[in-house]
C-alpha cells in the first residue's frame, strides 16, 4: 500500500475545484489517498473530498495566522514523516510554486513542477521544456517523489468513500529567518487564470487598456477570465498577473480565445495545452491562424460586442 | 572592513526564440544561440545597483555549465559582476546536483551576504534550484522577487505570489533572493562594459575539486519529444454576426463550457 499525499488548495473557505481532478489523478490500486490541509477547514476537506476516493484528511495545524510558506512546508514535511507518505502531489499554482520546492528541498527529494502527466508506480511524469517546445519525460529517484500538476489536466472522476479526519499539530521552533510581514492585494480580485475553463485574451490589436474592456464583457458573459500577450502587458495596458506565456501564466483550459493576438512561440509556451484554441484576428497571416483549431479573419472591434449580444441570448435562451 | 559579497548564480541556456532539435533520446543540438537566462539579467542588475548604494561590496557571478557558458558569465560580467566561477562541467544536471554545486563553490570562495538567482531557467523550467540552493546552505529563501530594500542584518522583499497579491517578506542575511521579471530593467551590456568585463576574471573550477557527494536522489530526462501541433484550424466565415452565432455554438455544443 502506498500512501500518496495531496496538497489541498482552499479559495474562500471552499475546497478548490481543481482538487478533485488531483484526487481523481492519484487513484489507484493499493494506493491510500490522504489530504493534507494546512490550517484550514479540515471538515470542509472531508465533506468535499470523500466522494472523490480520498480517506483521510490531515488536519495539520501549525498555530500560526496567516500564510507562512516557511513554516507551512516544514509542517507538511513533518506530516510526510509522521504519516509515511512516500508521493506528494500539489499544484503548480502560486501557493504550490512556494509550498512544493521548499519541501521538496527540506527532503532532498525529487519534484517536478508543472507536470502533464503523471506514472505514481514508474516514478515519472511529463513536463514542458524549452518554451513549451519538447515535452520531457523525467524519471524520478529517492524515497519521497513529489509533483506538482498543472491544475485541470484530469477529468475529476467520483469514487465515494469515507473519511477520517486526523488531528496533526506542528510547532516550529527554530527560526526560519523568513517571516511575511504583510500581504497586499491590489483589489483585482483576478479569478486565477491557470484555473479557468475558458480564457479570452487580448494582444497588441485591442490597441489600449480601455478596450479590454470589451473582452470583459464577454467574460463575464460566460465565466471566463481574462488573460493579455506580453505586448498588452508591456505596453501598461494590462497588469502583469494577466500575462499568458513563457514568462507569464501558463494556463490549461478548455477553450482559449485569442483575440487580436499573432501567437508568438513565448505566447504558445502558456497556453498550448488549451484543449480547443480560436483565433479572432484581422491578419489572417498571423503565427496563430495557423495552429489553432478554429480562426475567423474579422476585425475585433466589430465581432467583440456581436460575441457579448449572442452570449447574451444564449444567456436568456 | 571585510568585504560584503554578493553571489548571482547565472544559467546559459537557448534563446527562446531558437529552434529546438532533439538530438538522440534526451538532448538537444546545442549549435544555436545561447544567453543568460533572463530572469537572472535582473538578478545581476539588483546585484549591481546593490553594490552601487553600499561600499566594500563584491559582485560574483557563479555558474555551473559546459565551457560555452563563459560567454554568459561575461555577459553577466559586462551587466555588472565584478568576476565570476564557472565550474565545468561536460554534461547537464538536475536542480539537485547543480544546487550541491552551486552552495559548493560559493563556500569555497567566501562568506555570502546575499545569493541571486532567477526564479527559474527557461530551458529546464524546474521553479526549485533557489530553494535548493537556500536549503543547502541552511538559509531562509525568497522567490519571485520583484522588489528588493538590504538594510543591516536583514533585507525586505515583495514576492510576487498570485494576481495582485504581493507577500511582503523579511529575511535574515545571508539569504537567497530568486527573482522575478517585475524587479527591475536590466543593465543590458553596452559595448564599454563588454570591453571592461573582457578583462575581469573568470575562475574556473572542475567538478573534482569541489568533491561534490554524489546525490541518491535525482530527476533524470530519459526522453526528449517535440511538443507535436496536431490542430487543423477551421475557418469562421461570414459577418461578424454570423461569426460570432458560430463561436457560441461551438462553445456550447462542441466545448460545452456555455
Amino acid at each position: 500500500m502506498q500512501s500518496i499525499g495531496l496538497l489541498i488548495e482552499f479559495k474562500d473557505g471552499l475546497v478548490k475545484k481543481a482538487n478533485f481532478g488531483m484526487a481523481t489523478a492519484a487513484r489507484g490500486e493499493n494506493r491510500h489517498l490522504i489530504a493534507l490541509v494546512v490550517d484550514a477547514s479540515a471538515g470542509e476537506a472531508k465533506a468535499s473530498l470523500e466522494a472523490y476516493g480520498v480517506a483521510r484528511i490531515l488536519n495539520i495545524s501549525t498555530g500560526k495566522q496567516g500564510w507562512d510558506p516557511a513554516v507551512q512546508s516544514a509542517a507538511v514535511v513533518a506530516a510526510i514523516a509522521q504519516f509515511e507518505i512516500t508521493n506528494l502531489i500539489g499544484f503548480t499554482s502560486p501557493a504550490g510554486r512556494e509550498l512544493l520546492p521548499r519541501i521538496a528541498a527540506r527532503l532532498d527529494a525529487p519534484l517536478i513542477m508543472d507536470c502533464t502527466e503523471i506514472d505514481l508506480d514508474a516514478h515519472r511524469a511529463k513536463t514542458s521544456q524549452y518554451s513549451g517546445k519538447t515535452i520531457a519525460t523525467i524519471a524520478l529517484t529517492g524515497r519521497h517523489f513529489i509533483y506538482g500538476i498543472r491544475a485541470n489536466v484530469v477529468t475529476p472522476k467520483k469514487a465515494p468513500t469515507e473519511a477520517e479526519i486526523i488531528d496533526f499539530a506542528f510547532e516550529e521552533n527554530r527560526g526560519t529567518g523568513y517571516q511575511v510581514l504583510e500581504t497586499r492585494s491590489d483589489g483585482s480580485g483576478a479569478q486565477y487564470l491557470a484555473e479557468s475553463d475558458i480564457i479570452i485574451s487580448g494582444g497588441r490589436g485591442l490597441k489600449s487598456g480601455e478596450n479590454f474592456n470589451l473582452l470583459f464583457d464577454c467574460a463575464r458573459k460566460m465565466n471566463a477570465s481574462v488573460g493579455a500577450s506580453r505586448v498588452a502587458v508591456d505596453n501598461g495596458w494590462v497588469p502583469y498577473a494577466m500575462q499568458v506565456g513563457q514568462t507569464g501564466v501558463k494556463v490549461n483550459p478548455k477553450v482559449y480565445i485569442a483575440v487580436g493576438i499573432s501567437g508568438s512561440v513565448q505566447h504558445f509556451a502558456g497556453m498550448k495545452t488549451a484543449k480547443m484554441i480560436i483565433a479572432i484576428n484581422s491578419d489572417a497571416n498571423a503565427a496563430i491562424m495557423a495552429n489553432c483549431d478554429y480562426y475567423a479573419v474579422v476585425d475585433l472591434f466589430e465581432i467583440l460586442p456581436e460575441l457579448k449580444k449572442q452570449l447574451d441570448e444564449h444567456r436568456q435562451g | 572592513m571585510n568585504t560584503m559579497n554578493i553571489y548571482v548564480c547565472v544559467k546559459h541556456v537557448p534563446d527562446s526564440a531558437a529552434t529546438i532539435t532533439i538530438e538522440g533520446k534526451n538532448g538537444i543540438n546545442e549549435k544555436i544561440t545561447f544567453l543568460v537566462n533572463p530572469y537572472d539579467e535582473h538578478a545581476v542588475t539588483e546585484a549591481a545597483k546593490i553594490k552601487a548604494a553600499w561600499s566594500g561590496v563584491e559582485v560574483v557571478a557563479v555558474c555551473l555549465g559546459k565551457p560555452a557558458a563563459e560567454n554568459t558569465l561575461r555577459s553577466a560580467m559586462a551587466m555588472g559582476a565584478d568576476r565570476s566561477i564557472l565550474i565545468e562541467t561536460d554534461r547537464s544536471h538536475d536542480s539537485i546536483f547543480t544546487s550541491r554545486a552551486l552552495a559548493a563553490a560559493i563556500r569555497s570562495d567566501g562568506q555570502p551576504w546575499i545569493i541571486f538567482t532567477g526564479k527559474e531557467s527557461i530551458d529546464n523550467e524546474g521553479m526549485q534550484t533557489q530553494f535548493r540552493l537556500a536549503a543547502n546552505l541552511g538559509l531562509p529563501v525568497a522567490t519571485d522577487v520583484v522588489k528588493v530594500d538590504v538594510g543591516n542584518g536583514s533585507v525586505r522583499v515583495e514576492s510576487e505570489r498570485e494576481a495582485g497579491t504581493i507577500d511582503v517578506v523579511r529575511m535574515t542575511t545571508p539569504c537567497v533572493i530568486g527573482v522575478g521579471k517585475g524587479l527591475n530593467m536590466p543593465n543590458y551590456p553596452t559595448i564599454p562594459n563588454i570591453m571592461k568585463s573582457r578583462k575581469k576574471s573568470v575562475r574556473k573550477i572542475g567538478m573534482a575539486e569541489l568533491a561534490i557527494e554524489k546525490p541518491a536522489t535525482g530527476m533524470e530526462i530519459e526522453e526528449l519529444v517535440p511538443a507535436v501541433e496536431q490542430r487543423t484550424p477551421k475557418a469562421l466565415t461570414g459577418s461578424a454576426a454570423d461569426i460570432a452565432v458560430q463561436i457560441v455554438d461551438i462553445l456550447k455544443n462542441e466545448a460545452k463550457v456555455i
